[in-house]
């Protein structure tokens, strides 16, 4: 009982509190005191804000897809990885997976930071780039959206080669076996069985990159510039430079839904399954 | 179906990608000159400098306190949490713990920030406390790890045998005896890996410490990040090699063990 009851309680608690908070309107409701008129009021007309104000339309979009792109990215590079992975001889898989996951446990901060300082204008890569004669003028990376595009599959990259090698790893490879006696093509046992079984894979690790990445403030803010608005970061600065705690809260509440929603989908698609 | 080599050769680049910005930056903190993309001597002047610089050192033994601090505690809730999710098959709002552990892995970090903040907020209004600060931090950092550490322990928790503890109890052992001296020695290898887990997410978290801390707590993230802001810093590159070289040997050292426990188990 004792283990029963005591997470419930601390679950509880922060089910309220996450409930509370994540919509303002309703703890405003139900505090009495003198804030309350101010935050009530504030935030239906932040709302209304965010509605008339092109800016955050822009950003939401933008953020959408650039999560989208990311997530593509982190698909089409983690796949052939992640296969590679799976076919490698047993013994060798667990260390394979340690090295890919090392960075992970290391800092994302000081990676990002790391990252920057290699395609910054005057960074190592453009410098070789030049020596070696390939671009006669440093490529502009940083402050560009190519630049946040690599930054986020850069950070995000394990967390798509992890459920995808999981999937790929458990596959019955008599199933594979049993397509080419069949007479597939080996491209044709590739996209017709093994590409479907391992559709939860695909699912989990898209659903890991995609929706951080749509609220990521740290890469747009250190490799982004004014031509990559991310949500995340009009969202900060309407926090902590703005000061205007109901609009960013507004952005949070939206930002909210716009994450539920493939969540949701994905809760619907398991439930038909 | 790509054959082997060129299979692992995808996997091959992808480490190289991730690994390669590290190793640069690692070989610039030995770099004597300051100028991005010119190269001086071999120097450890940025190490020295990194040991007189106060106001890292500080943050650093705080983001140190507090990941330990919420990597314990967290410890403590989420495996009380798992345990709850996977030894009681139904109770009231088992969705909806499960669906709360689940949540933060997934959040956004500036959603999780922000909403915490306001939550400390109305609590400041509500109860006249706690103000924000080094408790504040631990608090927030706490839930996330929760989660994580749920999810860890969960896992390996549904793999072990319940009719161990069982056995155990028709020995003569009480439920809590039972309990500790089975299923806790099975899953011991998972907690300490749920524990690291959370230290490092903790020593690392940047955008919900900015919300919910105040103006006397700054953690090493903080002081990093408003370094890098302001550009290339030789001091952070001497401090990132520090922290990916103790981080990289410890999880090293950690999962040899773990692999050497596991052999021993099974």
């Amino acid at each position: 009982m004792v283990f029963f009851l005591i997470p419930f309680l601390f679950a509880f608690k922060i089910s309220l509190a996450e409930s509370v908070i994540a919509i303002p309107p309703f703890s405003a409701l139900l505090s009495e005191d003198g804030a309350h008129h101010w935050v009530l009021h504030a935030t239906w007309a932040s709302y209304r804000y965010l509605f008339t104000d092109p800016v955050y339309a822009v950003s939401y979009l933008y953020s959408i897809k650039t999560a989208f792109g990311c997530t593509v990215g982190c698909l089409l590079l983690g796949y052939p990885a992640a296969y590679g992975m799976a076919r490698a001889p047993k013994p060798l898989q667990p260390i394979l997976v340690l090295i890919l996951m090392l960075p992970f446990w290391t800092s994302f901060l000081l990676r990002v930071y790391a990252l920057e300082d290699l395609i910054r204008d005057s960074g190592l890569l453009n410098l070789l780039l030049l020596k070696l004669g390939l671009i006669h003028s440093p490529l502009h990376l940083l402050r560009t959206p190519t630049g946040v595009f690599i930054g986020i599959v850069y950070s995000y990259l394990p967390f798509m080669v992890l459920p995808l090698y999981a999937t790929l790893e458990k596959l019955d490879r008599s199933v594979l076996e049993a397509a080419a006696d069949l007479g597939a093509k080996p491209w044709q046992v590739f996209w017709d069985v093994t590409v479907p079984l391992s559709m939860p894979g695909i699912i989990a690790g898209s659903l890991l990159v995609f929706i951080p990445a749509i609220g990521e403030y740290v890469i747009p803010d250190l490799m982004g510039g004014p031509s990559t608005p991310m949500i995340g970061k009009v969202l900060w600065t309407e926090f902590f430079e703005n000061h205007n705690w109901p609009t960013a809260s507004a952005v949070a509440v939206c930002l909210l839904t716009v994450v539920l929603i493939p969540l949701l989908l994905k809760r619907l698609g398991s439930v038909r399954a | 179906m790509p054959n082997r080599p060129s299979t692992l050769s995808a996997y091959c680049l992808v480490v190289a990608f991730l690994y390669l910005p590290m190793l640069v930056l690692i070989a610039n903190s030995f770099n004597s000159s300051s100028l991005n993309g010119t190269y001086g001597h071999l120097t450890l002047d940025w190490y020295t400098a990194l040991i007189n610089d106060h106001q890292i050192l500080k943050a650093t033994s705080l983001s140190l306190r507090l990941a330990a601090a919420s990597a314990s505690f967290a410890l403590l809730l989420g495996t009380l949490a798992a345990i709850a999710l996977v030894r009681f098959e139904r109770f009231k709002g088992r969705t909806l713990l499960a669906g709360m552990i689940n949540a933060p892995l997934v959040m956004p970090d500036i959603l999780t920030g922000i909403t915490q903040l306001l939550l400390f907020v109305s609590m400041l209004k509500l109860f006249g406390g706690p103000s924000r600060g080094a408790f504040t931090l631990w608090l927030s950092h706490t839930t996330f790890c929760t989660a994580y550490v749920a999810v860890t322990v969960r896992a390996r928790l549904s793999d072990v045998d319940l009719s161990i503890e069982e056995a155990a109890m028709d020995c003569g052992a009480r439920p809590a005896q039972a309990f500790i001296d089975t299923t806790l020695r099975i899953i011991a290898p998972a907690l300490l890996s749920a524990w690291l887990l959370s230290f490092t997410l903790s020593l690392d978290d940047l955008v919900i410490s900015s919300f919910v801390t105040g103006p006397r707590a700054t953690t090493l993230p903080m002081v990093i990040y408003s370094k890098v802001k302001l550009g290339v810093s030789p001091e952070i590159n001497a401090l990132a090699t520090v922290i990916f070289t103790v981080m990289g040997v410890g999880i090293l050292l950690f999962s040899r063990w773990m692999h050497k426990t596991r052999a021993r188990l099974t």
